[in-house]
């Protein structure tokens, strides 16, 4: 069984924090350290960002993460690299998050067999539709046991909820405005009705909301609506703010 | 066999809507909607209207006689140059700016490189009424003051793109972005044939005019409706789609597509996305850019702002890979020249981009009863410090 099925599946009551940040940043080898410290704090997933030179779904945190990740020298062979032995050491999902385009170049049957032998779990492909998915890629993504995530904003209708929900494996990845990655104003009336509204549908894959959860607070709110909750930016932020060494530091403030 | 746009949005293996899910609910509105929409009476009529009284339209096929003399064949030019704003970018903002209106949007945005387009946007917004924000790359910004300073004028925001390379391309990102933001009152006025579809179709057809009155107009000076040429430059190539648009499927029509080869084609300074590019996702469409092996996008390099962008539309590789069309390179230095060149013979001052176009037939031999129509796709004014600094005027 898929880690993310296991995780997600296992105590129903539980809730997860995922953590998304760019591979790379600050510098180009805190991959793995930054990868074992945020499963011994506590995070029940990670997202590892695969930098790409026009992230266009990203605000600026992210979009300087990746220039300065790809500075630093990231690459996809160097990342995979990095990430050869991290099943020695870490048993969390492990996702990839990244662009569409450095993962066709590499090949796209490469790159998730690729995942499969290093151990990671799934990817999340913002760019890559949902009927390019189905229509070319679906059967590489099952033969190598690779989930591929996907999204669903306030704007999507119910109809394409369902739709997503019956061809998804692992999680619904519910962007929780309509808005780049990063911003961070709290959620009012608008958001919790979304989430009320995709909670009562009673999907069959569980939810984990990202986009604009910065802190307790928003981490609270959102977890009360879904299986989880994904926090990115401010990550990244308290990497560009604290150093790699106040991972602990800064998951604790989440979750207590 | 077509060279025009399949029904799930692609030419050839080129094309489709490589887009983020917070895009879908705009993007499928648009696809759902601009065939529809174009296709009403009152649509055209408005649009033919707008073309014709503030725009300008027809735009004149001119015969270039002293030209066509010293290169020993029959050498037209589309005078699109001659379209209020300068260039033809102004036929698709006029038809977006109406599609947008249909559509219930209030707020326009759109991405400019050397502001051209969007200047194009900020006309038909001032023109409309509409809120308009043009999203233009800092570095830009600094080296075209004259069009920010007019976008201004006409009542638009120029909001600098401060990312990535701070040029066209992070521009773009930047106008998806607020796209992402605002999903409900704002539509994206693309300024060229790229992007998800269905913008590369819509922006084509819009410009597809060009080659309408080619048709016609050529038909009444050379009793033909069909050029044994048409060249135009190609950046993301709205220009050289609407010359090539009525002539796509009549291979008796040679296509000539003239890129930037910069300082040369291999000298790390280019924008010949034909020669350097691979296949890959650039803005949400599936078409051939320059890159690293690693799939990161690269920054082109052209004299010519308008041509300094790191892909092509899908419909040019389309033409490319099919080798319906000729794709030539011509550098900074050879495509002044040939700017100069049309200043002296003929007496007009062409833009870059189009000196490009011009270029060819210093490249390639014609027959003297060869027709070749050349897009003469903007003037010259923007250019004036471009020109003095090359020649020391």
């Amino acid at each position: 069984m898929n880690r993310i099925n296991q995780k997600l599946q296992e105590n129903s009551n539980e809730k997860l924090l995922s953590i998304y940040f760019t591979a790379g940043y600050p510098n180009l080898n805190d991959t793995a350290t930054i990868i074992q410290d945020l499963e011994k704090s506590g995070v029940g997933m990670i997202e590892i960002g695969l930098p790409f030179s026009d992230p266009l779904a990203d605000g600026p945190t992210i979009q300087a993460s990746s220039t300065q990740a790809l500075k630093n020298g990231m690459t996809t062979e160097v990342l995979f690299d990095q990430l050869k032995d991290i099943r020695k050491t870490v048993n969390i999902p492990l996702v990839i998050m990244g662009y569409f385009n450095p993962i066709l170049q590499y090949g796209v049957a490469a790159f998730c067999k690729k995942c499969k032998e290093i151990g990671i779990d799934g990817l999340i492909i913002p760019d890559l539709p949902v009927d390019v998915y189905n229509d070319h890629y679906k059967s590489i993504f099952e033969q190598y046991d690779i989930i591929n995530v996907f999204l669903i904003t306030p704007q999507t209708s119910g109809d394409r909820v369902r739709f997503i929900d019956s061809i998804s494996k692992g999680f619904i990845y519910m962007v929780s405005r309509a808005s780049v990655t990063g911003s961070s104003s709290g959620f009012g009336n608008t958001q919790t009705d979304y989430f009320k509204r995709i909670a009562n549908m009673n999907l069959k894959n569980p939810q984990v909301i990202g986009f604009g959860i910065s802190d307790h607070e928003t981490y609270t709110q959102a977890i009360k609506y879904a299986k989880g909750a994904i926090i990115g930016s401010a990550f990244i932020k308290n990497l560009s703010k604290n150093g790699v060494d106040n991972t602990e530091h800064f998951i604790h403030s989440i979750l207590n | 066999m077509t060279y025009n746009i399949n029904e799930k949005g692609y030419y050839g293996e080129f094309g489709g809507a490589y887009i983020p899910e917070m895009l879908y609910p705009n993007v499928e509105e648009l696809r759902q909607n601009y065939l529809r929409v174009m296709a009403e009476p009152e649509f055209q009529e408005e649009f033919n209207a707008l073309l014709k009284d503030y725009v300008g339209r027809p735009s004149p096929l001119y015969f270039a006689k002293r030209l066509s003399e010293k290169y020993d064949t029959k050498i037209y030019l589309k005078r699109e140059d001659l379209n209020h704003t300068g260039a033809h970018k102004i036929n698709n903002t006029i038809g977006q700016i109406l599609m947008a209106k249909r559509l219930g949007k209030n707020r326009i945005i759109a991405e400019t490189g050397a502001g051209q387009h969007g200047v194009a946007t900020a006309t038909v917004c001032a023109l409309m009424g509409l809120e308009c924000i043009v999203y233009m790359g800092e570095i830009d910004i600094a080296r075209q003051a004259p069009n920010v300073a007019r976008m201004k004028m006409l009542g638009a925001t120029v909001v600098p793109a401060l990312s990535g390379s701070r040029t066209l391309k992070d521009a773009t990102n930047e106008a998806i972005r607020d796209w992402i933001n605002n999903p409900v009152d704002t539509h994206y006025i693309i300024g060229s044939v790229v992007g998800p579809h269905p913008y590369p179709d819509m922006v084509a057809r819009f410009q597809a005019i060009v080659s309408e009155e080619i048709q016609w107009q050529l038909k009444e000076k050379e009793g033909t409706t069909k050029p044994d040429y048409v060249v135009a430059c190609v950046g993301g190539g709205s220009n050289a789609a609407g010359a090539f648009y009525h002539f796509l499927d009549d291979t008796e029509v040679k296509l000539i597509a003239v890129e930037a080869a910069g300082k040369g084609v291999h000298s790390g300074e280019s924008a010949a996305t034909s020669v350097l590019g691979k296949e890959g996702i650039i803005h949400g469409s599936k078409t051939l850019l320059m890159q690293t092996p690693d799939g990161q996008i690269t920054e082109p390099y052209s004299i010519s702002a308008g041509l300094d962008y790191p892909g092509v539309g899908p419909m040019h590789a389309h033409l490319y890979k099919s080798g319906r069309a000729e794709f030539i390179a011509i550098t900074d230095d050879d495509a002044m020249i040939a700017g100069l060149e049309l200043c002296k013979k003929e007496g007009i001052i062409p833009a870059i981009e189009s000196s490009h176009a011009l270029a060819v037939f210093e490249h390639k031999k014609f027959q003297p009863d060869d027709v070749v129509v050349v897009s003469l796709s903007g003037r010259g004014d923007k250019d004036l410090e471009t020109y003095i600094k090359h020649f020391k005027l």
